[in-house]
Formats: C-alpha cells, structure tokens, sequence
C-alpha cells in the first residue's frame, strides 16, 4: 500500500472546514432573517402601493438593497465573531489542530463556510427581491394598459417603456454583488480582529465602530491629503484613520445605482477587485496574527 | 508584543499602498456624478442624530426615501411649509434622484402656488399672488438644482420647460429647456417638436421658430402634426412667406 503523503495544501481539508462551518451556522437558525427580510419587502409594497409607480419602485429597491446591505454586514460580522471563540470553547479547536492542519487552512475554511453563507444568503434575498419586482412589475403592466387602450400606439409603447425602465435596471445586479463583497470583506476583518479579541462580545463592537468610521474613511483620507487640513495632531489622527480602516463607501453603489446612475463596467470591475484584494490582505493579517499563538 | 507591532505595521503599509487606488477610484465615483450629497452639519439637525448616522453608514438612500415618504405625508396634510423642508432633506441626501427633485417641483409650483392663491388667511389678492409667485420660484429652484446634479438627463428639462411655459409663460425659456432635454440621450420623441411649438409663440423669434418647424415638417408625414402645421400656417402669414414656399393649403 503506497504511503500516504501529507500536503501542505489541500483543497479536501479546506473543503472540510468549508462545509462543517456553514453547517455549524446553519445550525444557528441564522436563515431566519430571511423571513423578516421578506416580511419587510411585502410590507414595504403593500404600503408603497399608494404611490405612482416610479416612486413605489425606487422606494422599493432602496428597502430591499438597503436590507440586503444590513442583514448580510450584520450576519458576516455576527457569524464570523463567534467562530474562533466557540471553536476555543467547544474544544474543537485542538482536536483539528492537533491534526496535520496548517493554520491558514483552518482560517481559511472558517472563511469560506462564512461566505458560503452569506453567498447564499444574498441570493435568496435577491430571488425573494427580483420576484417581488416582477410581480409588481407585472401587476402595473396590465393595469396601465388598461388604462391606456385608447391612446396612440406610441404612447402607449411610451408608458411601457417608462414603466420598464422605473421596475429593473441591469445595474442592480453588479450592485448586489458589491454588497455581498462587502461583507466579504467585513467578514474577513471580523476573522482577523477575532484571532486577538479577548471575546466575541469584544470583536463585534469593535466591528461597528469599524464598520461606522470606514464610512467616513474616505472623508478622513480627503482632509488629511488636503494641503490645508489643519494642525499636526488632527493630521495624524486623520492619516490613522485613512491608512488603518477600509473605506467602505466605496462599496455604496447601490444608492446611486436606484437613483439611475449606470455604474461604467471599469468601475465596477475595480471596486470588486479592491474588494477581493482587502478579504485575501485580512485573511492573511489574521494568519500573521493568529499563527504560532499559544491556545 | 512583536506581533502586534508588525500586524500594525502591516496594517499601515497595506493603508499605504491602497491608498492612490482608493482616491482613483473615489473620484471615478466623482466623475459619475456619485455621492454628490453633502452631509454638512444643518442636515444633521434637519433629519436627527439618528438618521444623520444612518446616512452616514451607508443608507443615505433609505433614509432619503423615509424623508420622501414623510413629504408626501406632510403634502396629504397641505403642510407646505413642511412638504418644503423635507423635500431639501430628500434631494441633499439623493440628488442623483430625478424624482425627488421632479415632485419637489411639482409641489411647490403646482400645488403650493395654487393653495396660496387660494388661501383665505392671507390678507388680500396682492399678499396671495405674491405667495404664488414665491412657491412657483421655490420650483424653478429645484428644477435648477436638480439639472445641476443630473445635467445628463432630460426628465427635468423638460419639467422646467414645462413650469416656464404653464407657469410663467416664458415660451423663449421654455423652448430652450425643451431644446437641451431634445439633445441628451433617453430624451422623448416630442421635445424636439415641443421646443419648435413653444419658440413659435415667443415674441420675437418668429423667423427661428418658423426655421425650426419648416426643419421638422421636412423630415416626412410622421412629424406633421396637426399643432404643427396650425403653428406652421400662422407664422407663414405672420412672416409673410412667399406663397410658392409655403406649404400646401390641404395641410392647414
């Protein structure tokens, strides 16, 4: 019988931690957000439906792209925060460790089960949306043509159109998937603050004030490289904040995605890969830090 | 102790060298016309600690809707006053939004001009046209401020064309704002057509009009329309064209 050889990569183990994470997870019953979600869109459209069309759907898209954003920041944060802990807790930690699993595997499958999650998560969230559009889309489609039957062909094809294009825009499918890469990316983050936060407790509020000021990193960064920004101190205190926290609202679009802006495919294209590039740089800053560590 | 000094140093390096991708790509973001909201400190006190912060993570678009919502509340209740406020919250959080600014308009130049004309409590006929004249401003200012935000998109060009020729009966202006909406892209077939009407009922550009609706009765049967050629005629005889250049008596 050949002998087997230890690799110091493998997929299979980082797809064993991938799956009994996302299981772990799922366990949480943390799918029920969900439900509120779809609790909140149809609440949202039967109020909404007072409004004309193009404000319905605008207001529509914002709560839905707006939860969307919420639920999967919160879920990446909340499910990443507790992985370590829990693992230390439950002693499971060292019945893998002490098996020939490098550290980075580990992590990285804690990783992966989480955005397993949250993958799956935002496509449920979007289907649950999309339909929702449609359906409604459908719904003021055979109303206005009833109400236009007798106008001119062009006309009518003119309301249609106007319709058409208030219910779905190309756009919001990139949106979508930088939402999720955001929370990708605070998912990594959580993983790399967890690997020295004292508990989980500890992770999570450090997340929020993290998740607060890299939406106002980019303001920060502007007044720091600004010649006149002030004294020496607010200008350390300014570069601090613009070189130590992401700027997360780079990943907005989806606020000007609904308001009808047409994202360039370049833009798009260099947001996602910033994205990527911040999860891998945590990914790895949570190795260096948790590597060697005393258990 | 060592660790957590290379982490921090890391942390400061990779802050280093992200940061000329991040300004590049802040203003890309820019020169889309995106996150052109300025979140000063009177919006703070306008929309509430609470909002403001939500505005602030991200969900300024929510909290621009909830704004709007609340406007559109205020105007069921005739609240003017309050349409108003909430409806420069709405367009400074989302002024890449055409509909904001649009119903903004549509408020105070439609509906609020004629609720003052109509409203008993003020004094008199003079006191009550001034109002009128004070909201169909407060329109227009939106209108402005809107196509400073969105100069890309014809919607609200052709909503203050419409506002100069319904409301301050300024066919010149209106023409123009008809004209700028005719040439961006996604603009209606009949702003072309509606910029020609509107200069030929402007004192003084009866030659240009009558150039521009000759231009667009060329193009074939489809742009001959009954205002057409009715506004045609009438600058012909206005004009004094030549009988051999006008067109056919059967179009009249």
């Amino acid at each position: 019988m050949a002998e087997l050889q230890h690799r110091s990569f493998s997929l299979g183990r980082i797809a064993a931690l991938t799956g009994n994470t996302f299981t772990e997870l799922v366990r949480l019953k943390v799918f029920y957000f969900l439900l509120i979600f779809a609790l909140l869109l149809i609440g949202n459209s039967l109020f909404m439906a007072r409004l004309s069309f193009q404000q319905e759907f605008q207001v529509l898209k914002d709560v839905s792209l707006g939860a969307m954003s919420i639920f999967t920041s919160l879920l990446a944060i909340v499910a990443t925060a507790q992985l370590l802990p829990r693992d230390l807790e439950d002693r499971t930690i060292y019945t893998i460790l002490a098996k020939p699993v490098p550290r980075y595997e580990y992590l990285i499958g804690k990783l992966a089960g989480v955005l397993l999650l949250l993958g799956l998560s935002i496509l449920a969230m979007s289907a649950l949306f999309l339909a929702l559009l449609f359906v409604r889309e459908q719904m003021l489609m055979s109303e206005t043509l009833r109400e236009t039957a007798g106008l001119r062909p062009e006309q009518v094809q003119a309301a249609i159109r106007s319709l058409e294009e208030s219910a779905f825009n190309a756009n919001l499918l990139p949106g979508i998937v930088i939402i999720y890469l955001k929370a990708a990316l605070l998912a990594a983050l959580t993983l790399f603050i967890s690997t020295f936060a004292s508990s989980n407790i500890f992770t999570i509020v450090v997340m929020v004030f993290i998740y607060f000021i890299g939406h106002l990193q980019a303001t920060a960064r502007e007044y720091w490289l600004q010649e006149h920004g002030g004294g020496w101190l607010a200008k350390t205190f300014l570069a601090l904040v613009a070189l130590a926290f992401p700027d997360l609202q780079l990943f907005n679009l989806v606020d000007d995605i609904v308001a009808g802006t047409a994202i360039p495919p370049g833009l798009f294209a260099q947001t996602a890969v910033l994205g990527c590039v911040y999860t891998s740089v945590y990914l790895f800053f949570a190795w260096v830090s948790f590597h060697g560590k005393a258990l | 102790m060592i660790r957590g000094v290379i982490i921090g140093a890391l942390l400061l390096l990779f802050g280093g060298l992200r940061l000329p991708i991040e300004s590049s790509l802040t203003e890309q973001h820019r020169s889309a016309y995106f996150h052109q909201a300025r979140l000063g400190l009177d919006l703070r006190e306008q929309i509430g600690q609470l909002g403001f912060l939500a505005a602030l993570s991200g969900f300024r678009s929510l909290v621009a809707d909830v704004v709007f919502i609340q406007a559109h509340v205020a105007w069921e209740r005739t609240e003017w006053g309050r349409v108003l406020l909430l409806f420069r919250q709405a367009t400074t959080l989302q002024p890449r939004s055409v509909l904001f600014w649009d119903m903004a308009a549509w408020h105070m130049a439609w509906n609020a001009s004629v609720a003052a004309l109509h409203d008993e409590a003020l004094p008199n006929d003079l006191v009550r046209r001034k109002a009128q004249r004070e909201y169909i401003d407060l329109g227009k200012d939106f209108l402005e401020r809107g196509i400073k935000n969105n100069p890309d998109r014809p919607q609200l060009y052709e909503s203050l064309a419409r506002l100069y020729k319904e409301k301050l009966q300024n066919h010149a202006a209106a023409a123009t704002c008809y004209a700028r909406a005719a040439a961006l892209p996604g603009a209606a077939e009949y702003d072309n057509r509606f910029a020609a009407y509107e200069l030929s009922f402007a004192p003084g550009h009866e030659r240009e009009a009558y150039e521009a609706l000759r231009r667009l009765y060329d193009l074939g049967e489809h742009e001959r329309l009954p205002t057409l050629l009715t506004r045609l005629k009438f600058l012909e005889e206005k004009l004094g064209i030549p009988l051999y250049e006008r067109i056919p008596d059967k179009e009249k």
